[in-house]
């Protein structure tokens, strides 16, 4: 291991990178080396070793220094390993992380594999011998902004710590990284050879990013011309157009009509719900929360689940599709469906019996009555308080309902 | 909705309005909407290249669901408008979202009885986890607050009231204003609050105090302790934590009790 060199890591004019393994551990002879796991890189001219955690600690050797080398397989709770051994160190090396060894072998232990092709390229590398024909200057210690002109470092080293960096800044403040999406993706190509799978990740977000633009845009446009009226646009257009937005997730600007979004996928929905709603709804007297309905329907389908737009778009429906169920909003806000044979007079009128019957009722006493949920329960009260046929005692205690008598 | 017409004088008057529309350089409508067609058949193929890359590590990965979300959200296009969009039937974004739906209206459901429909995001996340068994995809609360979004449209007053750094559910239709919202803040840090604690942080009257109170006492939000010692205290089921409460049997209710 005195046979290693502090480096950089950058690689110079004519050194080109050959391969690269991460999860490898370094080995003094038979000891395991005073460093971390790390990345090994062959270049045509070093063999390099940087630590993952600390992008500093980067060390390097000259391929020249190798006599021979060895596979070692792996064992159990051992990793495959190639042995290599050096010739005596030179007397104008530099300093490294270790003054002197014992040991003139190393060992290059793969904890992640990669051990068979590593060996290849070594082999090919130490056959070729290319570092003969190439010679490189001195490895420059200061960074290269200012030396551009001299090397095209690809300096890998500082690549990654700019990637690691912008990784950390990505996953901090997303909505910052996607103010990249207006410059040109010049960089992603580069770098996805080096760089994890995450970067291929965005790089395709942001090819989807363009694309979504672009359609977004045309149905933008194609929409202010149905408002305007512009052209003779068929009405089978229009839901085609309908359609379009709906498979793509883009609110529909067109219209904001009761009929929802008008599509043949909510229409087929909604007489699917006309039968699937019968049954239940007889046996809630007539009335479910659109809540209850989701979890009904959901629950029942297992998957291709409906979205809760799906099921208020269809739900609109019912009275064009004429079916016996309607969609219901109380002053509260709260969504209901209800059988339509089930009339708004039978429910106040069963509601003051109840209530008349016990003298006065809160909704939870209505509720464990009927065997209804709450909710509904005192939607009928409030509707029966409406038509001016209960009155209202509102106290700490509770809200409870009397018959009104005036 | 116009019907075209057909008849020679029908195809005159269209191909009049087309040389008018060309000359301004102006595209028909109906042209935009055989192109987009086209345009969303590019689309889809990509989507699927897209999908066939990505789809697993969405499944497993809470964050690439965020970035997703958030790249969509930028142009104003929603995943999970419908179950019949694209995104649902090749990304599969959508039945993950619609599920836990149904679990967090479940959830609610079970517990409204006590807390009157509020619920900590932090609870309601555990009780979601728990329920979806050891197994089950992960969920952040991220995953939560999107799903609690898209139940919204369904009017049955699911809302999120941001509280000491994080939320409370609400999942019935009370009528909460600013004032309850404040008071809520209020006694996040110990699960209660008394009528001189709002008097002195809120430089509120006592009229004002104690009306709010009175509300959320009426909705079941909250519950009131008159023997708490110096003045009656306001406590809050929602926000009972495991260090400051826990569940009793009857049984064991009927032994404790003095």
């Amino acid at each position: 291991m005195d046979r290693f060199s502090w480096s950089n890591g950058l690689l110079e004019i004519n050194e080109t990178l050959v391969i690269q393994q991460r999860g490898v551990r370094l080995y003094d002879g038979d000891d395991k080396a005073k460093l971390d796991v790390g990345v090994v890189l062959l270049s045509t001219h070093r063999l390099i070793w940087r630590d993952v955690k600390n992008h500093e600690c980067c060390i390097a050797m000259p391929l020249s220094q190798i006599i021979l080398f060895e596979e070692q397989a792996a064992g159990i709770g051992k990793s495959a390993k190639i042995v290599i051994h050096l010739h005596a160190t030179p007397a104008n090396k530099e300093p490294g992380p270790y003054q002197h060894s014992k040991y003139s072998f190393i060992k290059l232990s793969f904890k992640e594999h990669g051990q068979i092709e590593f060996y290849r390229r070594l082999t090919e590398e130490m056959t070729q011998k290319r570092w003969e024909n190439t010679p490189v200057s001195q490895p420059i210690s200061t960074g290269t902004g200012s030396q551009a002109g001299r090397t095209r470092a690809v300096g890998i080293v500082g690549i990654e710590r700019k990637i690691e960096e912008k990784r950390k800044e990505t996953d901090k403040n997303i909505s910052e990284a996607f103010e990249d999406l207006s410059k040109p993706l010049i960089f992603y190509p580069l770098y996805c050879m080096i760089v994890q799978t995450s970067y291929l990740w965005i790089s395709n977000l942001c090819q989807a990013h363009i694309l979504l633009c672009e359609m977004v845009e045309l149905s933008r446009s194609i929409a202010n011309k149905i408002k305007d009226k512009q052209g003779d646009i068929t009405e089978d257009e229009t839901i085609r157009f309908k359609s379009y937005l709906l498979s793509m997730g883009i609110a529909n600007p067109v219209t904001r009509d009761t009929y929802g979004s008008g599509t043949h996928y909510h229409m087929q929905l909604a007489k699917q719900l006309g039968d699937m709603l019968q049954a239940p709804l007889e046996e809630r007297g007539g009335m479910m929360a659109l809540t209850e309905v989701y979890c009904l329907v959901n629950r029942a389908r297992g998957m291709e689940l409906l979205s809760p737009e799906d099921l208020v778009n269809a739900c609109k429906m019912f009275e064009s599709l004429k079916l016996p169920l309607r969609l219901r909003v109380f002053d509260s806000g709260v969504m209901v469906v209800q059988l339509q044979s089930h009339s708004e007079e039978e429910m106040i009128a069963s509601a003051l019996d109840n209530v008349l019957d016990k003298g006065s009722l809160t909704a939870e006493e209505f509720a464990k009555l009927l065997g209804l949920s709450v909710l509904l329960c005192k939607e009928r009260l409030l509707l029966a308080e409406k038509m001016g046929h209960l009155c209202r005692d509102d106290s700490v205690e509770g809200l409870r309902f009397y018959p009104n008598r005036f | 909705m116009h019907r075209r017409g057909v008849g020679a004088g029908a195809i005159a008057k269209k191909k009049l309005a087309e040389a008018k529309y060309k000359e301004r350089g102006t595209v028909l409508a109906e042209d935009q909407i055989v192109q987009m067609s086209k345009q969303l058949e590019t689309f889809k193929s990509n989507l699927e290249e897209f999908a066939s890359k990505h789809k697993q590590e969405i499944r497993k990965n809470s964050e690439f669901r965020v970035q997703f979300q958030e790249m969509c959200a930028t142009i104003g296009v929603d995943p999970l408008a419908s179950g019949k969009g694209f995104w649902s039937e090749m990304l599969g974004v959508g039945d993950f979202y619609y599920e836990l739906g149904v679990q967090i209206v479940e959830v609610c459901l079970a517990l409204k009885h006590r807390n009157g429909g509020l619920i900590t995001l932090d609870e309601l996340h555990q009780r979601v986890l728990k329920g979806r068994g050891k197994f089950a995809q992960d969920v952040s609360q991220d995953d939560l607050m999107r799903a609690i979004k898209k139940l919204k449209v369904m009017g049955n007053g699911f809302g999120m009231i941001p509280v000491g750094g994080s939320y409370l559910v609400q999942s019935v239709p009370a009528e909460l204003n600013m004032d309850h919202t404040v008071v809520l803040q209020l006694a996040e840090k110990k699960g209660y609050v008394s009528v001189s604690e709002i008097k002195d942080s809120l430089k509120w009257e006592k009229e004002r105090a104690c009306h709010i109170l009175d509300h959320l006492l009426k909705e079941g939000l909250a519950w009131l302790d008159s023997q708490a010692p110096g003045e009656a205290q306001y406590w809050l089921p929602a926000l009972f934590s495991e260090s400051t409460s826990r569940d009793v049997t009857p049984e064991e209710a009927n032994q404790m009790t003095p």
